[in-house]
């Protein structure tokens, strides 16, 4: 093993340097200066603040907003630190809920989700698109479906003011399409339409 | 399930299809010594690094030999890692000021990276700092796939040759596997990835106010370079907690194609590889056949048992019906942007591959949706499997086929020349074994233990299979999780870490024994007495061997995990 | 016509013994009870663990009995695990009984012979000693009706001898000094004239010694590939114990309390015993086969490497042509007649006893009506042949007739003082027959070529397909021959060989089967004389002819009995089905498994779980009879498979995609497909017998 140790300790030393230090570095430099705004998180920037990302969910709970998935993230208990609160959309820690198909926990959370959704929505006894009430894999999942927006265009409308036609035609510009006609799924950005809908109010 | 589901699966199988060969043959030129496109750019730095270490390449080693400098290399990187994580809080490339890393989880972190497994019980943006990620973490990225791709290049040249008595020489493998065939693909592979929204900064978290006025903290890192060899090197380990279904490391579905793509890209050519090197490219593309039939078979299960969903939700009140306007299925722990199929097909391709990379939450899969990713994994990871990894397991399951068959041709076994003797059936009987006492073993002893049971977060069969799948995945080098189970306690830190280090070396040194033993024999030459391992019959009779062997050393265990909790979800039991 | 059927009646001396015959039933029945012996089942693992396990679920039945367990379950349990030991050991001892037996009829012979030991070999002061007495190098005087006393080599005088006793040929041999008869074997009896015997072996390591040890598999060590099976098999089992032993822990997390008795059940039915139980069997069968084929090999070794043969050197005398050349036509110069032509020829011949000579009398005498000549009051001087003259024939009143080689005849014609031309259509005559592979002879009377006899090699009826067959096999035929090339070539032609060696010396043998194995294949090949030694020895397989010389013998790694060199090829197929016959009862006994998880599974957990009863596709009546029944199935198809194991499995000579997708269809498929049958029969029963 001793003869090994000179080659194995060299050439450690150089391929960490070579892709440890020099290649995220060059990589970096060249993301920063061909897609800035990609290799900078994709921010949104208004009136000089950081709103969020186009990619990262937001939690919404204001009736005039599209509500996004549920989200299982969490954070540290502010009165203790050895424990964690729920806390929807925390993109600095993400997670899913990692509940089982037959847990009790789940189901319970599910039907709550339902009810909730159904009287907020004043959808009667209809069945919820399953999107809005299961949670992503991240808790921070942008998207929601065109099945979701559907389910919650009459309340958005009622809690703006607007005629349901106009919501539903806005949220039908902002739905985007599969990537080449067929990759991914079709889905709405939550946060991009809700930021559509304030616009379109502000005008 | 969906046309366009079924669609964008066989876009994929294509798009890895088409890079087989000339991957193939890259890295046959590459291994080979000889100079490829990259020799003109990249010759002199190789050569100044086996200058410096003090290499001759073509200086060829004996399997103990090759062994040794092996282990040494990875002996050498496990401390730095560890070294490099409890020293995290002194170092520089720390914005957000974390602390040192504790003894029991650096131990399993650097045992999973160095392992090429990237289990994490940690979640990646609350616990490392940049410098972590990227000068331990991304480094043992490379330096871990480029071993494995070694290693399989001891076991074909074992094949290859005849009355050979080396097998190669480590430090040019590692070096031309590093320099040749990782680096310059992940390069071009990260700037795409970065095109498609993945970032890639050293900034600090960002502060967002929301929409509704709330408090968002973004993190922020160079995600994109350690996304790109994470997935090529078929590591897995995510730079966020929620892995590739946080919408940073995975913004788009073809960004998710151009990943998924990577993760099998090395491992299917390392078969064209085998196929180049031993004379026969047919003897190749049977390998990657009898990988291809069961990746389907496993993409069709998960797909199906997914777009099923489950029918407690269903009771719930939801609706899972698939339609123009949603995926449907069980959509707890999946993104909107993948749906059904690419998750499906995501979770069957990390655990084929040793990836462990996930863009949905395995927890949540419906039971027998789960039991794809478990069972994939319990095999040991062979169709495609790491690069490197998967093919020597694939080899070392054709030995068994080969020798049974062989047999029942009537003559002493042979593959591809080579007599199986003695020798190489204990060996591979050895390697082979590793895997179910690893894996069953650590989860009986954890499934009976009150410190075992205490870290779930499902009860009743699914708490059971989180534990199965933790010590599976951790033995078959996956890394990926039922993460519902709370690891990152001394007990999973400490057993998981010794299950990686079992799953890999105690799996590679009878595994190089094979090689030494089988280099220094004769090829014999074929005739129509032997049969022939190029063919649909033999890729039959390999997929039977391995899943009658696979099955039926995991299927008591499975019934009280995946397959109990099926019937138990259709009958409406929670726990 | 093609199967192993075929081969038996190529071998008319293989007695055929009853496969379960009541004598071998009873001794194997006791032997299997003596071999419950831990320290003889060690040597099979997988049966070693099946009889660990039956122990400890009696001592869980006496347990039971005690405190009232469910004894009656753990008790029946404990039964049929003792049975699978059993049965294995019953397969084991009939498969050896039937070896010993032959064991017997060769040990009669070896009854204490006396030797008349001689101080010298010049001297004939004789000391008479047991034959067990003798020492290498001893030189024993053996006269008509004397046992020759052990292995050895003539060393003077010439002698027949019967050696039906190990041959089972009735007609005595000739045995000689010097040349390729000079070796000779202990137990067989000279039965005219005398020999003087060096001694060559041992005693205790005779020929004879050594056929017994390996018919009764007394000291059988396990071939390589025997052990290599058994290893995959330990690793099975190892892995089997692995699944099962922590399910124990899997099981008291669900809540369910899983029985040692079951857990065991379920060990055993997953473990390879059925292969486990059969595998020495298998391999004292084959080499059973071979023994009756009146072939001897050295090693267990060689039989397995006959499998594997690929390329056969086969002589072209005796194996692929009849033994002699026969005469088939007369072609006479112009101006000769055919009729006056086959007349001196006949003349020519008529003192020629070789089977050349026999046959040109009898083409003459059949073909043109000439009638057996009668010297009567002639003067007639015969003139035999030479290896200096190599031509033969016959001075009648003065005239010459002479036949024979066509250089030799043609420089005697031209030392005739009265020279005539030798005709261009006589030399073309010679060089058709040369290219087509047969031998002219010249025929001349009074130093005049008259003509040309057409001597033919008559290729073995039938030998053309069987050369097709091996072919299909992968195994390439070689025909050896001192013939020159032209000739070689035509009878390859007509024989189907793949290849052949022309004007064949010893040492071209040794370099052909190097070159053919440094390509990477292997070579059997047969040979007699002590020149054959060295190719015999390189050769993977080589086998020496009985008639050969001890050399031979020694170098080669089986004996022919019969000398007859075509059994090259039975010896391939004896290797073949030895093979096949293990490969396809460990891919059955694997495929087994398959159901028995469907029967024990369910029963096992339905308790915790009822809703696992889905996985009951079998219909089994209860948990208990689940259990019994795969149990007792698992016991009772290694007895139903006992005869598949010592007859083999069918075999045919085919290429190796075909037979291996045959028989991966029958004990691949069948092997998955059976048990369940077999299980839910057994089921039915035990729930109609109310045994549980």
């Amino acid at each position: 093993m001793l003869s090994h140790l000179r080659p194995a300790l060299v050439l450690f030393v150089l391929l960490a340097a070579l892709t440890g230090i020099a290649y995220p570095l060059a990589i970096t430099g060249i993301a920063q200066a061909v897609f800035p705004s990609q290799a900078s998180g994709s921010l949104i920037v208004r009136d000089g603040a950081v709103i969020g990302s186009s990619l990262i969910g937001q939690n919404f709970t204001d009736p005039k907003y599209f509500w996004p998935r549920p989200s299982a993230t969490s954070a540290p208990d502010p009165a203790d630190s050895t424990k964690t609160v729920s806390s929807p959309y925390n993109a600095a820690a993400s997670t899913g809920s990692n509940l089982g198909p037959t847990s009790k926990a789940l189901v319970e959370r599910v039907s709550g989700d339902v009810t909730h959704q159904r009287e907020a929505n004043g959808m009667g006894a209809a069945a919820v698109p399953v999107d809005l009430v299961t949670t992503s894999a991240s808790g921070l999942d942008p998207h929601i479906t065109p099945a979701a927006t559907r389910f919650q265009v009459g309340r958005v409308a009622e809690a703006r003011g607007m005629a349901e036609a106009d919501v539903q035609s806005l949220v039908d510009r902002m739905t985007e399409g599969r990537q080449l006609g067929f990759l991914g799924e079709p889905r709405v950005n939550v946060l991009a339409l809700n930021m559509a809908l304030d616009d379109l109010a502000r005008k | 399930m969906t046309l366009n589901g079924w669609l964008q699966i066989a876009v994929f199988c294509l798009l890895v299809l088409a890079t087989v060969r000339p991957l193939g043959a890259h890295m046959t030129r590459v291994f080979s010594g000889e100079r490829s496109f990259l020799s003109p750019a990249l010759g002199p730095l190789e050569r100044a690094f086996y200058w410096m270490a003090g290499v001759n390449p073509s200086k060829e080693q004996h399997w103990t030999r090759y062994a040794a400098a092996m282990l040494t290399f990875n002996a050498l990187g496990f401390l730095f890692l560890y070294a490099l994580q409890r020293l995290q809080g002194a170092l520089p490339l720390n914005p957000q000021g974390f602390g040192a890393v504790s003894p029991d989880l650096a131990f399993n972190t650097a045992s999973s990276f160095v392992t090429n497994t990237n289990w994490q019980s940690y979640g990646g943006e609350t616990t490392m700092s940049y410098l972590v990620q990227m000068l331990g973490l991304t480094v043992q990225n490379y330096v871990s796939a480029a071993t494995g791709i070694a290693l399989a290049l001891v076991f074909i040249r074992a094949f290859a040759r005849a009355e050979g008595k080396t097998v190669g020489n480590f430090w040019a493998d590692l070096t031309r596997g590093t320099l040749y065939v990782l680096l310059p693909i992940c390069i071009v592979t990260s700037l795409v990835l970065v095109a498609t929204g993945m970032p890639q900064n050293l900034n600090a978290y960002v502060d967002a106010t929301t929409l509704e006025g709330a408090r968002q903290t973004i993190a922020q890192g160079p995600v994109a370079s350690q996304v790109a060899i994470k997935m090529l090197g078929t590591n897995g380990g995510g730079f966020f907690n929620a892995n590739a279904a946080h919408p940073y490391e995975n913004p788009t579905a073809l960004g998710n194609m151009l990943q998924m793509w990577s993760i099998f890209a090395i491992g299917a050519a390392m078969t064209c590889v085998f196929g180049r090197m031993v004379g026969d490219t047919r003897q190749g593309w049977a390998l990657l056949a009898a990988m291809g039939v069961i990746f389907l078979a496993g993409v069709t299960v998960a797909y199906w048992a997914e777009a099923a969903g489950n029918p407690l939700l269903t009771s719930a009140g939801a609706d899972i019906g698939a339609s123009a306007m949603q995926a449907g299925g069980n959509m707890e722990g999946k993104e909107v942007r993948f749906g059904i199929a690419l998750s499906a097909l995501f979770a069957a391709i990390t655990t084929a591959a040793s990836c462990g990379a996930v863009n949905a939450m395995h927890d949540s899969f419906t039971a027998l949706g789960g039991l794809v990713p478990i069972f994939n994994m319990e095999l040991g990871e062979i169709v495609v499997g790491g690069v490197g990894a998967g093919l020597y397991g694939m080899l070392l399951f054709a030995i068994i086929a080969v020798f049974i068959a062989g047999l029942m041709v009537g003559r002493t076994p042979e593959y591809l020349g080579k007599k199986i003797e003695a020798k190489e059936v204990k060996m591979t009987v050895l390697a082979i074994l590793i895997l179910p006492a690893s894996m069953l073993g650590f989860a009986a002893v954890a499934s009976v233990l009150p410190v075992g049971v205490a870290s779930l977060n499902n009860q009743g069969p699914h708490g059971f299979t989180e534990i199965l799948y933790a010590y599976t995945s951790a033995t078959a080098n996956n890394g990926s999780a039922f993460a519902g189970l709370n690891a990152n306690v001394p007990f999973y830190n400490t057993t998981l870490g010794i299950a990686m280090m079992l799953g890999r070396f105690a799996m590679i040194v009878p595994m190089l024994a094979v090689a030494g033993a089988l280099v220094g024999k004769k090829r014999l030459a074929p005739s129509e007495g032997t049969f022939p391992t190029h063919t649909p019959l033999f890729v039959g009779l390999l997929v039977g061997v391995i899943i009658i062997v696979g099955g039926l050393t995991f299927f008591p265990a499975l019934s009280l995990g995946p397959i109990v909790e099926h019937f138990l979800m259709q009958a409406g039991q929670t726990f | 016509m093609t199967t192993m059927q075929h081969f038996s009646q190529m071998a008319p001396k293989a007695q055929r013994q009853r496969l379960m015959d009541p004598a071998l039933m009873r001794r194997a029945i006791r032997d299997s009870v003596f071999k419950l012996n831990p320290r003889t089942l060690a040597r099979n693992p997988v049966i070693f663990v099946t009889e660990v396990v039956a122990l400890l679920v009696t001592v869980i039945f006496v347990s039971d009995l005690a405190g009232g367990g469910d004894a009656a379950f753990s008790g029946q349990i404990a039964a049929w695990l003792w049975f699978t030991v059993l049965f294995a050991n019953f397969a084991e001892a009939l498969a050896e009984g039937r070896g010993k037996a032959q064991a017997d009829t060769l040990r009669r012979m070896r009854t204490q012979t006396e030797a008349k030991r001689l101080s010298d070999a010049r001297s004939n002061a004789i000391t008479k000693v047991a034959a067990n007495d003798l020492r290498v190098g001893d030189v024993v005087l053996v006269e008509t009706g004397d046992v020759i006393p052990g292995d050895g080599e003539v060393i003077e005088g010439i002698a027949s001898v019967n050696e039906a006793a190990i041959t089972g040929e009735s007609a005595p041999v000739i045995r000689e000094s010097g040349g390729d008869r000079s070796a000779v074997t202990g137990g067989t009896t000279v039965v005219s004239d005398w020999i003087k015997v060096r001694i060559t072996a041992a005693p205790g390591s005779s020929f004879l010694d050594r056929m017994i040890a390996l018919v009764e598999g007394a000291e059988r060590q396990k071939t390589p590939n025997e052990i290599a099976l058994s290893i995959l098999l330990a690793g099975m089992t190892l892995i089997f114990f692995i699944a099962v032993v922590t399910l124990y822990g899997f099981a008291s997390y669900a809540g369910a309390a899983a029985s040692i008795a079951v857990l065991s059940a379920l060990l055993v039915t997953l473990i390879p015993t059925t292969i486990g139980g059969l595998l020495s069997a298998i391999g004292i069968a084959g080499m059973d086969r071979l023994v009756k084929f009146n072939v001897l090999a050295t090693s267990g070794r060689a039989v397995e490497a006959a499998g594997d043969v690929d390329v056969l050197l086969l002589d072209k005398t005796g194996t692929i042509t009849l033994g002699a050349r026969q005469a088939t036509t007369f072609t006479p110069v112009p101006g000769v007649a055919e009729r006056e032509l086959a007349e001196v020829a006949l003349l020519a011949s008529a003192a020629d006893e070789t089977a050349e000579g026999r046959s040109i009398v009898a083409l003459a005498t059949s073909q043109y009506g000439l009638a057996q000549p009668d010297f009567a009051g002639q003067d007639v001087h015969v003139v035999p042949f030479t290896a200096q003259s190599r031509m033969s024939g016959m001075d009648v009143d003065g005239k010459e007739y002479r036949k024979g080689a066509v250089d030799a005849v043609k420089e005697y014609v031209r030392a005739k003082a009265a020279a005539y031309p030798i005709a261009q259509e006589f030399e073309r005559a010679v060089e058709d027959i040369a290219r087509a592979g047969g031998t002219p002879l010249a025929v001349s009377r009074d130093g005049r070529i008259l003509g040309v006899i057409y001597l033919k090699d008559i290729v073995k009826g039938g030998i053309r397909e069987r050369f097709g067959e091996l072919r299909r096999m992968g195994v390439r035929t070689v025909m050896v021959t001192g013939d020159n090339r032209l000739t070689a070539a035509a009878i390859a032609a007509e024989a189907g060989v793949d290849d052949f060696i022309a004007q064949a010396t010893p040492e071209q043998k040794l370099t052909y089967i190097r070159e053919a194995q440094g390509k990477g294949r292997l070579v059997a090949m047969c040979g007699d004389g002590t020149n054959d030694a060295p190719a015999l020895a390189q050769a993977d397989v080589g086998v020496a002819m009985q008639t050969g010389t001890q050399a031979a013998r020694e170098a080669g790694n089986m004996v022919d009995l019969d000398s007859d060199p075509t059994k090259l090829i039975e010896i391939v197929g004896i290797g073949k089905q030895l093979l096949m016959t293990r490969g396809s009862l460990t891919t059955f006994s694997i495929a087994n498994d398959v159901a028995k998880y469907f029967a024990i599974i369910p029963a096992l957990f339905l308790a915790t779980y009822p809703q696992l009863g889905a996985l009951n596709i079998m219909g089994l009546a209860t948990p208990q009879s689940a259990i019994l029944s795969a149990v007792i199935f698992n016991a009772l198809i290694i007895i139903a498979l006992i005869p598949l194991a010592l007859r083999g499995v069918p075999y045919r000579a085919r290429g190796a995609a075909s037979v291996l997708r045959r028989n991966l269809l029958i004990y691949g498929l069948g092997g998955v497909a059976v048990p369940f049958i077999g299980i839910k029969a057994i089921d039915l029963l035990v729930s109609a017998l109310g045994l549980v």
